[in-house]
């Protein structure tokens, strides 16, 4: 069962940007889907189009089997929407924030009351609810409309760039909650960010957006496997020369007493690299991946595509 | 199961709409009345002393019901206004917009909210008239369907004017070009009787006139417009309106890219 089937979407402004020019996508049922581009790479249209915010031009969107030109309401009732900025009424308090949205589905205000204090208890908001929205924190704003995008009980839960600006605590909490409600309800997750490690953690699918076109759409893992090099950071201990070591088959970046930072490239196996090391009196105590693979990946994709 | 869910949507949106305009008593519900006080105080007892009656009625008691209509005319108009475009200005008309809320149904829920606000500041002033005249009720289905009427055409106007403004500017336009002008000579301290020939005729280009008109009937029995004629020109505006806001809402105009 395809959670998300697009077809040939395109969306032109009305300034005459051409934001997306057709662009198939699809996503299957619980499925962990990142959705990656630059800033205006056609990521934010997308998803105004899935959830009825935008016009499309052309193209055609289906929502767990629901097509959005036909049975629009059918595919609204599917989705639940974090977007990028906070978008409640700050005036509003915290419960009503919810309880209103429930409403607008047709969800009774009783049932709505029961809802809310589940997801608000399940975010730590419960304490906050009778409090006005806008006091909240700007982690708590962002787990507020990820309840208020949970009340109807969604099948599909688009969370774009959902933890831009919150601190890394809260971000991991979030984190552990969006996995959690993958895994043990099956709500299948579309998300966008720009912290490309929490897509490459997370994520079981991915596709690369640019310029209004996917340029990449795959498994993780697959995608992953093409990145060309990784880069490496060694805490060595140097009975050799450091300053003079060279490394024909690597890039040696950065060099400092007892570190060094290499380039690796994919063909090169890691153990050839300890020998020619050792073969220098150089002996590694630790090493660390530096560069997260998924974005050197999104990085040079990006840049050989433009 | 559609009407069912629009039916609680559209009670969500009408609660919200009220617990917005009484959170903020003191800006939506506390000035009308006292500007209400003031015109009575003023036009109605200190000038009006020094009118004879019009229409054989005392003046004050002549001037309330066009006072009372003003109020829910202006009243209607800016709670709509001010809240839909409050709502797309911080981007929660979106919270609807994902929803499977029908068009008709968020049009009338914000309607009914003007309604509600209408209603309540027609109350207020009607209970700050008391203090200057005994209020008597000519019929009550005349006045409370007219006032129902206007508040739900003015309600509508001021759906309309969010659609299209794009700033809090382009939201006091039309009620201080447009509104102020058309109420204050819609008869709500005159007759059209005791205006020359010609500015009779061109007062009857002024739809405000059937309204407080109509009103008027109601309220002291007495009017310058048949009755039947102001319920056609309510209920012809309000068709031209309707259509009007649907026709936005269904293109999205001015609230989807």
């Amino acid at each position: 069962m395809k959670a998300l089937s697009i077809r040939n979407l395109t969306k032109q402004y009305d300034n005459g940007f051409q934001a997306l020019s057709g662009i198939d996508l699809d996503v299957a049922a619980g499925d962990f889907f990142a959705l990656l581009g630059p800033n205006g790479a056609g990521k934010s249209t997308t998803i105004g189009i899935i959830t009825g915010l935008v016009n499309k031009t052309g193209g055609s969107v289906e929502v767990y089997g629901y097509n959005t030109d036909t049975q629009i309401n059918e595919a609204k009732r599917c989705i639940g929407l974090v977007p990028q900025e906070f978008n409640f009424n700050v005036f509003e308090p915290v419960r009503e924030v919810v309880i209103n949205q429930a409403g607008y589905y047709g969800i009774s205000r009783r049932e709505a009351a029961k809802r809310a204090e589940f997801y608000l208890k399940k975010l730590d908001l419960w304490d906050k609810r009778d409090g006005n929205s806008r006091e909240l924190s700007g982690g708590m704003k962002r787990r507020l409309m990820i309840a208020r995008a949970l009340v109807h009980q969604p099948k599909l839960l688009i969370l774009d760039e959902p933890t831009a600006g919150v601190d890394i605590e809260i971000r991991r909490s979030m984190w552990e909650f969006i996995q959690d409600i993958n895994k043990q309800e099956g709500i299948t997750i579309i998300l966008t960010t720009h912290y490309l490690e929490e897509a490459e953690a997370m994520c079981r699918n991915v596709a690369i957006i640019n310029g209004g076109r996917i340029v990449e759409n795959g498994r993780v893992s697959e995608l992953l496997s093409r990145a060309m090099s990784e880069t490496f950071v060694l805490d060595v201990e140097d009975e050799g020369n450091q300053d003079e070591l060279v490394l024909p088959d690597y890039t040696i970046n950065a060099r400092e007493p007892g570190r060094l930072e290499i380039e690796v490239p994919k063909s090169q196996p890691l153990n050839r690299l300890f020998e020619e090391l050792t073969q220098k009196n150089i002996r590694v105590q630790s090493l660390r991946n530096k560069t997260n693979r998924l974005e050197a990946f999104f990085l040079n994709l990006v840049k050989t595509k433009h | 199961m559609w009407l069912a869910e629009n039916i609680v949507a559209f009670r969500t949106i009408v609660i919200k709409e009220i617990m917005r305009f009484v959170r903020i008593w003191v800006q939506t519900l506390v000035p009308p009345a006292i500007n209400a006080f003031l015109y009575m105080v003023i036009f109605g007892t200190l000038i009006g002393s020094q009118i004879e009656n019009m229409s054989g009625h005392p003046y004050i008691e002549y001037i309330v019901p066009g006072i009372i209509m003003m109020s829910v005319i202006t009243n209607s108009y800016g709670n709509v206004v001010s809240s839909f475009y409050s709502t797309k200005f911080q981007r929660n008309i979106e919270e609807l917009l994902i929803s499977p809320v029908s068009n008709f149904t968020i049009l009338a829920g914000y309607v009914a909210g003007g309604v509600a606000r209408g209603f309540t500041v027609g109350a207020l002033v009607a209970l700050v008239s008391l203090l200057f005249t005994d209020l008597q009720v000519h019929s009550f289905i005349h006045m409370l369907l007219i006032m129902f009427l206007t508040s739900t055409l003015f309600s509508l106007g001021g759906f309309i004017n969010a659609v299209f403004a794009r700033s809090f500017d382009d939201i006091s336009i039309i009620p201080n070009f447009v509104l102020t002008p058309l109420t204050y000579l819609g008869g709500i301290f005159y007759s059209i009787s005791i205006l020359p020939a010609f500015w009779q005729k061109v007062s009857l280009v002024n739809p405000v006139l059937y309204m407080i008109n109509g009103f008027r009937l109601g309220v002291l029995g007495e009017s310058d417009i048949p009755v039947s004629v102001s319920y056609l020109v309510i209920l012809a505006f309000i068709g031209v309106l309707g259509y009007w806001a649907m026709w936005l809402l269904r293109h999205g105009v001015g609230i989807r890219t």
